[in-house]
């Protein structure tokens, strides 16, 4: 008997894009009756409801698609083609639910998902500004109805095996995606890319209704925010992916997939600076609403690199005609962006006028045209290839040699401008300011260059001279920047300090939430700067490899790795070749190691499992590559990565900051001020007073 | 008879030069890493020639030994690259190096850049010289007092010394 639930998934599908429909067009009308202020049959407010309602129900309708096919997946019901070929009996429970977002048709089910999910929260939210939410809901809906098209009509997750003959088993999994942390980067990276939905139908209905004031802008920061945090979250997953399972010794390849994740990520980076800009001082609001029209145009084209066959990658879908409907889309969208915003333009003149060269305006604009050159950098090197092949009839490769040596000096002026960003004043700052502010950081960076070329690090002695250069120049520019921040987070303290009579880390703790956004902002760019730090050790890497037989040993950096045996083994999913290998670091074992091979049975295919003991200072990362076919002893590459683990302590700070930014700051109104000894209630003292956001002070820790 | 010092001068200055290019002249082994790092394997995976990682991978192996015979036989590095491109063609290189239009793919990200930069340096230049022209006239009426307030207390929110 067959299987009702891939009809259920299908009929689901079905019906979502019927209320996906109904939600835009009804939207629509309600929104243009309510804005011209024509007579409907039915009320327009009745009717913008009745939208936002069918709205609410195409969530539940897509999750019972997307719940099929898990069902599908966990049943092993082979008649289902998409389950056949990324799914397999013996495949771990996990690894079938992730089976959602393995393949072409499901990761389209997942976007569309994740969108209506979004589109759920938004809705339900409305009363924050309900013509607004009626504008982003409709704008959110139709792309919905977009992708819900594509997976009825070009994509469908449900078509049946062709032929009709069902198998006993499955394809299976690729081998690769049979990793714990592919459980969760993908769905963190479509939170991320789909995320971006949200602010981009905010800004479009922002602009489409002539929004007065600012507060659209909260709204969408505040959206942006968590769709950064996501996508953040789910390269560096997929960077840390990459370093455990790939096997190459590295995490970041200038992938054209990793560039298409990376290119919303800069863009969103330059909205959520440069938006501080419209909040504070009026000014340039045609160029935030262009950032997020950009972003969100980013991620569609990133998914129709991936798609369409366009670049080749390995981590691309299958190639399929799906690339048209992405480029039709985007073309649209792009359309309607360029009309909206020429129709409305005049709307978003600016307030205001740089007062001062010598800025905290200007240190944006010009940290917006570093993070963009970088997008359009990444966007060049991505592209390339096809442009070469029109214009001289034959591909190039763009591969990490390229990205490197004109990536990283953009980057490197990306940290230089993360120190001096914060340190400058808004509408100007005075030269003593500019005296008092620069003098630490600039002899932290002398300090810090001077150290390091003594500890050894020369650029002129090296073989690959430019990369210890890059080095150099990032650990200099990342102590200034460090100490940049914790200069601003001890005067901040001791001003917290003098008033209250407060510890210093109470003082910092009080500092911090009193005004989150500011101090969550300094701890992105900590973690940011020791990101930086982790990525420029790669400039120190060493490796060797060697065929190892039982008892030999090889030496590197003062580590000994001993082979102690070498085996095989299996299970359902597949068979296994390890290697046991001592590590000792003089003469002390200090563990042991176990790189593996593995080869999955229903795919046919090889993946590695990386050994990694890893340190402050390095990585010692050990791969198994494959047995000497004459001998049959095991090869092994061994790879000394310095400074490797300080990028994930780098993404971990930046996750904490931006919790911190996202929590809502104390209100002056929640102040309940104790007399102390240095700021009697009495006698408050007129310098502090004159500082409006110490005036408010936290009173809960006293309570 | 004493060669003239200018020409002493010109010799030593040519035996330095030789002494220089000889220093910097590669050993073999290390002609061969770094053309190595300048192909790619071309089995599908993307990687450098010399870091795939795939034992037994099908292509990197007779690649790597191509490699060795073409170093062997003394030729310079452009002659090494040709062979290859001759037999897979331009995308066997990891980054566009052969001329002509394989530039702009280094010219025009700089370009922009520099570009970009000279534009905003320009649009605050503009910015500033604009509000200049506007102080004497600061005793118009302030544009939104709702905006202005509220703009205000997000100043208050997130900013200290404001």
């Amino acid at each position: 008997m067959p299987h009702p639930m891939p009809s259920f998934g299908s009929f689901s599908l079905l019906l979502a894009l019927v209320l996906g429909a109904y939600t835009f067009l009804s939207g629509t009308f309600a929104l243009w009756a309510i804005s011209t202020g024509r007579q409907l049959a039915i009320s327009a407010e009745h009717l913008r409801e009745s939208s936002r309602r069918a709205g609410l129900m195409s969530f539940v309708a897509v999750s019972c698609a997307a719940f099929a096919l898990i069902w599908a997946a966990f049943t092993n019901d082979y008649s289902v083609d998409y389950i056949l070929h990324h799914t397999n009996r013996a495949l771990a429970p996990a690894y079938k639910f992730s089976a959602l977002w393995s393949g072409q048709e499901g990761s389209l089910l997942l976007w569309a998902w994740l969108l209506a999910a979004y589109g759920f929260v938004l809705r339900l939210r409305h009363k924050v500004d309900i013509t607004l939410s009626a504008y982003a809901s409709t704008i959110l809906s139709a792309i919905q109805v977009f992708f819900l098209l594509i997976l009825v009509f070009a994509a469908p997750p449900f078509a049946g095996v062709p032929g009709g003959v069902v198998p006993a088993d499955g394809f299976g999994l690729n081998p690769l995606l049979q990793y714990p942390e592919m459980v969760i980067h993908p769905p963190m990276l479509y939170l991320g890319y789909v995320g971006f939905s949200v602010p981009f139908a905010f800004a479009l209905g922002a602009l489409m209704m002539r929004y007065p004031g600012e507060k659209w802008i909260h709204i969408t920061r505040r959206w942006t925010m968590v769709t950064w945090l996501f996508l953040t979250c789910g390269i560096c997953l997929g960077m840390h992916w990459a370093y455990a399972v790939l096997g190459w010794g590295g995490y970041w390849g200038w992938d054209p997939v990793e560039n298409a994740s990376f290119l919303p990520w800069l863009t969103g980076t330059a909205f959520l600076h440069s938006v501080m800009m419209q909040e504070k001082r009026g000014m340039m609001k045609g160029w935030n609403v262009w950032l997020i029209f950009t972003t969100f145009l980013l991620t569609i084209l990133g998914t129709d690199l991936t798609r369409s066959g366009l670049v080749s990658s390995v981590h691309a879908f299958a190639q399929s005609s799906i690339g048209s409907w992405f480029t039709t889309f985007m073309v649209i969208v792009f359309v309607v962006c360029l009309f909206t915003f020429l129709y409305q333009r005049d709307h978003l003149k600016a307030e205001n006028r740089l007062e001062s060269l010598v800025s905290r305006e200007s240190s944006f604009l010009f940290n917006n045209l570093i993070l963009l050159a970088a997008c359009f950098t990444v966007l060049w090197g991505t592209l390339f290839p096809v442009l070469s092949e029109f214009v001289q009839g034959s591909k190039v490769t763009m591969g990490p040699p390229f990205f490197n040596r004109v990536a990283v000096p953009v980057g490197l002026a990306l940290v230089f401008l993360t120190g001096i960003g914060p340190l400058l004043s808004w509408r100007s700052t005075s030269l003593r300011a500019i005296r008092r502010n620069f003098i630490l950081p600039c002899i932290a960076i002398l300090a810090t260059a001077i150290v390091l070329m003594a500890c050894g690090v020369r650029p002129w002695k090296d073989d690959d001279a430019t990369s210890s250069i890059y080095a150099l120049v990032c650990f200099a520019l990342g102590a200034g920047v460090i100490t940049a921040i914790f200069s601003e987070f001890l005067r901040g303290a001791g001003v917290v300090r003098t008033q209250t009579g407060k510890n210093l880390a109470a003082s910092i703790f009080l500092l911090v939430r009193r005004n989150t956004r500011r101090y969550g902002g300094y701890f992105i760019h900590f973690g940011v700067i020791v990101m930086f730090i982790g990525l420029a050790g790669s400039a120190f890497n060493q490796s060797k490899e060697v065929e190892m037989g039982f008892g030999d040993s090889v030496q590197l950096n003062g580590y000994k790795i001993v082979c102690q045996s070498y085996s095989q083994d299996s299970n359902a999913n597949y068979d296994t070749d390890f290697a046991l290998l001592d590590v000792y670091h003089g003469n002390k074992k200090i563990t042991q190691l176990t790189p593996e091979k593995r080869f999955y049975t229903a795919s046919q295919q090889s993946s590695t499992i990386v050994a990694i003991h890893s340190t402050l200072a390095h990585d010692l990362y050990v791969v198994f590559m494959g047995r000497n076919p004459e001998t049959d002893r095991p090869i092994i590459k061994i790879i000394l990565n310095p400074l490797v683990n300080w990028i994930w302590i780098g993404v971990g700070i930046i996750i904490f900051g931006t919790f911190i930014a996202l929590v809502p700051p104390l209100k002056p109104g929640t102040r309940r001020v104790e007399a102390t000894e240095n700021s009697p209630l009495e006698a408050p003292n007129p310098k502090l007073e004159a500082r409006p956001a110490f005036a408010a002070v936290d009173g809960s820790s006293h309570a | 008879m004493e060669a003239p010092m200018p020409r002493r001068l010109l010799q030593i200055a040519l035996v330095c030069l030789l002494a220089v290019t000889m220093l910097g002249a590669g050993t073999p082994s290390s002609s061969f890493d770094k053309i190595g790092h300048k192909l790619v394997c071309q089995c599908g995976c993307g990687q450098i020639l010399l870091e795939c990682n795939h034992v037994g991978c099908p292509v990197s192996g007779p690649m790597i030994d191509e490699l060795h015979a073409q170093v062997a036989t003394g030729l310079p590095e452009t002659g090494v690259l040709n062979f290859f491109i001759s037999k897979y063609g331009p995308i066997v290189l990891a980054e566009p190096i052969r001329g002509g239009f394989d530039n702009v793919a280094w010219i025009v990200p700089f370009a922009a850049l520099v570009l970009a930069t000279l534009g905003v340096a320009l649009l605050i230049r503009m910015w500033h010289r604009r509000y200049a022209r506007m102080q004497p006239a600061a005793t118009a009426p302030p544009p939104d007092t709702t905006t202005n307030t509220m703009r205000d207390r997000i100043r208050r929110d997130i900013d200290f010394d404001s």
